[in-house]
């Protein structure tokens, strides 16, 4: 079963000097390298810094309204995704705790994707 | 049908129920796909075990049935056609075996189910509801009158926390060791809830079921044993103890309840009470008291106690004001306004109650008027308590209280 892990984090917590950030990035190549070499990796992304962030919708009258900033304006930000296919809930909340994602004061909110036969 | 065929089907799936459940929505994911089907078993039990005779591994033989009807229906479901065949081979597989109980860390089979039905993903109250019904056999509304909600409001949360199961695909299985303590607060709350059943049943007419409250101590006893360092196990088991010590005193000759005034200490269990002091010790040491430990020092003020006028009522309003700040449970506060009225007379009391009457999840909680029909009667207000023990009267469940109430009500009439 497939499962989105994302990965949310507060920009108050961001890793402040060079080395903490060198830190961040080897935790995050090491559990990249563990969930592939586990077979377990769909795909996984990080996302840009909220502030590059457009927001877009189209209204029931056709206009396009596009508007600078997240969607919502919390302090919790979805900083990137892990997408995995594992048997079960149990599988995939292990997985995210090992994540580098549920450390340092962030925090992993694991969905399961929706299952639909093919028409 | 012969009625002795009837009684060991429905005795073995008493017995076999939690375990069958269990297995089946550890293999289909599907608590209700896992009921109907255990369902479905029973059901073939009574026309075929009167006719063949009750099989030799009766338990064995309602799991095989009971997967066999649900790879049927699952078979009538598109969706799920393509893990029929994995599922199918691991039926052939297993044969007619039922998978052996996998004796994990926790040395017995009830607690083990607890544990396992106790998934921290599901909410607090969805882990305990979905014990209580499918494990220890209580049915929606009992479970809801636990939580002080309608039997609708409970059902919903039943409903949704089965969706979950199904749709994140929470598995069924025994935890390990460590993943025991995440698991505690809602095995906890189970255990309690089945004391709490055996102290005042919701239903039916009498007022204890002794055998529940025995099977929630010696459940306690084995946690105690299993995890002697959580303190709330302490505090539970303690709790139960100082409680329970009173057992013999609650009912009068012919069952009728026997209130705490008007109780012959002399009956109450020595044994039980030091064991339960024992326990407080233990449960209040080494950090911020939680509530089961609380809970039961105001057992233990009440146990060491010669009578009411002599019990430490300032202690009682004191430990239920540390209890109010760690667990909000809406029926801290009118148990506090009734230590008040003991410390303080029962005007203060009646004030402290008539303050919550806006608290809706008080609403069903027949204690609630009681208390204020037993102050307004003791302030002479007799017509205000009249009206009181009318509202008690129709909210109460077991024939035991519901005969203490009216004959309390009768005596305003007399008096």
């Amino acid at each position: 079963m497939k499962y989105m892990l994302l990965i949310y984090g507060s920009q108050d917590v961001a890793p402040q000097t060079a080395e903490a950030v060198q830190q961040v990035m080897d935790e995050y190549w090491a559990y990249e390298k563990a969930v592939a070499d586990a077979g377990v990796r769909i795909a996984s992304d990080a996302l840009q810094g909220v502030e590059t962030a457009t927001t877009v919708e189209v209204r029931d009258d056709g206009e396009r309204v596009v508007t600078d900033g997240p969607f919502a304006e919390t302090r919790e930000i979805l900083g990137g995704y892990y997408l995995l296919d594992v048997p079960d809930l149990d599988s995939a909340l292990d997985w995210a705790a090992r994540c580098p994602g549920a450390q340092h004061g962030s925090r992993i909110e694991v969905r399961p994707v929706m299952e639909f036969e093919q028409p | 049908m012969s009625e002795g065929a009837a009684g060991s089907v429905e005795a073995v799936f008493r017995e076999e129920r939690g375990r069958l459940l269990a297995t089946l929505v550890g293999q289909f994911g599907d608590l209700d796909l896992a009921e109907e089907v255990a369902s479905d078993a029973v059901e073939v039990a009574l026309a075929r075990w009167p006719v063949d005779g009750v099989p030799g591994r009766p338990g064995a033989w309602l799991l095989t049935t009971a997967r066999r009807k649900a790879v049927d229906r699952l078979r009538r479901d598109r969706a799920y056609a393509a893990r029929i065949a994995v599922l199918q081979a691991e039926a052939d597989r297993d044969g007619t075996v039922a998978p052996p109980a996998d004796d994990g860390d926790v040395p017995d089979e009830r607690l083990r189910l607890f544990f396992t039905c106790c998934h921290p993903a599901l909410p607090l109250e969805a882990q305990v509801a979905l014990t209580l019904r499918c494990l220890a056999g209580l049915s929606t509304p009992e479970v809801a009158r636990a939580f002080l909600v309608p039997a609708a409001t409970m059902a919903q949360r039943i409903v949704r926390a089965k969706r979950k199961i199904k749709g994140a695909r929470i598995p069924f299985r025994v935890p390990a060791a460590h993943e025991l303590p995440a698991r505690l607060p809602g095995v906890l709350r189970v255990v309690y809830a089945i004391f709490t059943e055996g102290y005042a049943a919701s239903a039916g007419p009498e007022l204890l079921r002794g055998d529940l409250a025995d099977e929630a101590i010696r459940l306690a006893r084995i946690l105690h044993r299993l995890l002697p360092r959580e303190r709330e196990v302490a505090g539970l088991l303690a709790l139960m103890l100082l409680v329970d010590a009173r057992r013999d005193a609650r009912t009068g000759p012919d069952g009728q309840l026997v209130l705490l005034a008007e109780q012959d200490r002399s009956r109450w269990d020595r044994g039980n009470i030091e064991e339960g002091r024992r326990l407080v010790v233990t449960a209040l040491s080494g950090g911020p008291p939680g509530p089961y430990a609380l809970q039961a020092a105001i057992a233990a003020v009440h146990d060491e106690a010669a009578g009411v006028a002599t019990t430490d009522w300032a202690q009682v309003v004191a430990l239920y004001d540390v209890l109010a700040g760690v667990a909000p449970s809406p029926v801290v506060a009118p148990n506090r306004a009734v230590a008040v009225a003991m410390r303080d007379g029962p005007a203060a009391g009646l004030e402290l109650l008539d303050g919550l009457g806006s608290d809706d999840r008080l609403r069903g909680y027949h204690l609630l008027p009681a208390a204020r029909a037993d102050l307004l009667r003791r302030l002479g207000r007799r017509c205000e308590a009249a009206t009181a023990y009318e509202q008690a009267l129709a909210l109460v469940g077991n024939a035991a209280e519901r005969a203490y109430l009216a004959r309390r009500l009768a005596e305003l009439g007399d008096g």
